[in-house]
């Protein structure tokens, strides 16, 4: 085991605790000196409780093998994926899933609200750029092997984000509630209804009965802005752990420079 | 991999990583400039492209073409390609199904040791090849037309209000949709339902009507035509009462 603090980066002098001899009565200091010293307090008393500034030391500090840019691919899906929580708040804030207003609320938001159209803009595109990263990210660890021993449980986990990451994107497609995504969503429950076995009963749930009705469009953005987005959170914090315990690869054609001697 | 494979593997990567680089500040850095891309990227899209509103879903007229979001182009497409009806579970859940099982199982079938793209050809060449049908797929889905008006000459038996009704439902049929999945004469795609071209000499009216009702999925239901405005759809089975 390395040893952890020669790895830190160094603290800051001023953010360092000065030990105080005992006897001594510190002088009083001056307010911006203060303020420092109630940081470091605050915060090594957070620490003390929390015990977390080592996990996030050891999380920073650990070593990765050397990499391309193509490593950069899973966080460019998470930070997609963040943008798409930080827009969808904003969304749902004018949102209203019934039949008979959730037009007039898209509208609304597109036409009048401040920034309303470019924020739907950036959710709409930032879907179809989460789904081009979700696939170009699975492409790259297919090409650099990335899922075999001893990351298999981690591919695994990535394709249910990927089939989440569509869900996503199916059931935000009703959502406006016009002509194109209206008539689109009712062939694709019909799809889905196709199925062997599950199929009808997928169908049935997704519609919230037998036929699309007035329940069926707050079932989509119950679907849509709780349930899968929860589940995509939790998978991504499971491929996290992960991806930090066992470590990213390294490119296939890199080799250690120097033999193991052994 | 067998054991000696696997402790291999450790070992190279054992030391590939204590001759890597710290996480902070070298990843750090990668995905903290790759984060500003991709935040560009979508800003420039969102004020370019927008986000357009169509007219209001309307449940008794599709003047729609049903269409899904691009990335799912591919899975219509198929439908349009697989088009006994026997098979179409098979086109449209089967194939995604058998996909998404076989995506899943990839780490348990592929267990050879190495990893090097060139040197796994089948992995590599099987990975080529489904990108490429994909995005054949997305494309000819993208280019399938969506026509919502159909050109045809009546048929010169009709005259009077038979003709006026032809018209009428000529007009309807074109704005509902049915083109997206239905090839009537020269129009509309050819798929994935079937030709209505010689539909009444396959249906009568009573029949054809019965399926607009309580269609086959993936067909939508056209009942609450029905019940919203029973003219149109009368015209709609009387204009198909003649395709024969
Ligand atoms: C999403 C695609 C889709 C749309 C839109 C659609 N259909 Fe269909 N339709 C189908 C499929 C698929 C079938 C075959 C179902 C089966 O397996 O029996 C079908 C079957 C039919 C049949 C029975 C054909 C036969 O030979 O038995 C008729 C008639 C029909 N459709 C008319 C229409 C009309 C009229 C419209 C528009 C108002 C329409 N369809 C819209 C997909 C569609
Ligand atoms: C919401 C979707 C996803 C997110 C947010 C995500 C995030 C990440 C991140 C941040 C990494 C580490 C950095 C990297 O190597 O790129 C990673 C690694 C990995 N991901 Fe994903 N991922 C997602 C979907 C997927 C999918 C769909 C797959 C494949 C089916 C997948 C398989 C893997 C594998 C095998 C690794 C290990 C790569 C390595 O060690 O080199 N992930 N993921």
């Amino acid at each position: 085991m390395p040893d952890l603090k020669k790895l830190l980066p160094p603290i800051p002098d001023a953010l360092k605790l000065q030990p105080r001899r005992a006897g001594t009565n510190p002088e009083p200091k001056g307010p911006v000196e203060q303020a420092a010293e109630a940081g470091t307090h605050a915060g090594a008393w957070i620490d003390e409780r929390m015990q977390l500034s080592g996990a996030v030391r050891w999380a920073m500090v650990r070593k990765v093998p050397r990499h391309d840019w193509t490593y950069t691919l899973g966080f460019s899906v998470m930070f997609a994926f963040l943008s798409q929580a930080v827009t969808g708040v904003f969304l749902a804030m004018a949102y209203d899933p019934s039949t008979t207003n959730a037009y007039e609320s898209i509208r609304y938001t597109t036409n009048e609200a401040f920034l309303g159209e470019f924020l739907r803009g950036m959710h709409k595109w930032g879907s179809t750029v989460m789904v081009v990263l979700v696939f170009l990210h699975m492409a790259q660890t297919f090409f650099y092997g990335a899922y075999k021993y001893p990351r298999e449980l981690n591919w695994v986990i990535g394709v249910v984000l990927l089939i989440l990451t569509m869900t996503m994107s199916f059931t935000g497609y009703l959502l406006p509630f016009d002509q194109r995504s209206y008539w689109a969503t009712i062939v694709g429950v019909n799809i889905n209804g196709t199925g062997p076995i599950v199929g009808p009963y997928l169908s049935d749930f997704l519609r919230a009965g037998p036929e699309f009705g007035a329940t069926t469009l707050s079932r989509f953005y119950a679907i849509h802005m709780l349930l899968v987005p929860g589940a995509i959170g939790a998978m991504i914090g499971a491929h996290l752990w992960l991806v930090t315990r066992l470590g990213t690869t390294s490119p296939p054609w890199n080799k250690p420079r120097k033999q193991a001697d052994s | 991999m067998n054991r000696k494979e696997k402790e291999e593997y450790l070992r190279e990567y054992g030391q590939l990583k204590a001759e890597g680089e710290p996480f902070f500040p070298y990843a750090v850095a990668h995905d903290g400039i790759i984060a500003v891309v991709i935040m560009a990227i979508i800003i420039v899209m969102s004020l370019v492209l927008g986000a357009e509103l169509g007219p209001k879903a309307d449940p008794t007229s599709t003047t729609y073409v049903p269409r899904p979001e691009w990335y799912f182009f591919f899975l219509f497409e198929l439908l349009r390609i697989i088009k006994p009806p026997q098979l179409v579970p098979l086109a449209t859940i089967g194939v995604p199904t058998i996909g998404i099982i076989l995506l899943m199982l990839l780490p348990f079938l592929d267990r050879g040791a190495e990893r090097h793209p060139l040197k796994r050809p089948i992995a590599t060449t099987t990975g080529i090849l489904v990108i490429f049908a994909m995005g054949y797929l997305t494309f000819m889905g993208a280019s399938a037309g969506s026509p919502n008006e159909i050109e045809m000459k009546a048929p010169a038996a009709l005259a009077g209000p038979a003709l006026v009704e032809w018209e009428k439902g000529r007009i309807v049929v074109g704005q509902s949709g049915c083109l997206a999945c239905h090839k009537i004469g020269e129009n509309g795609n050819d798929g994935p339902g079937p030709q209505l071209t010689h539909i009444a000499s396959k249906l009568p009216e009573a029949a054809i009507a019965q399926t607009l009702r309580n269609p086959t999925a993936p067909m939508p239901s056209f009942k609450n035509l029905q019940t919203e405005s029973p003219e149109k759809f009368k015209a709609m089975v009387s204009f198909l009462g003649q395709l024969n």
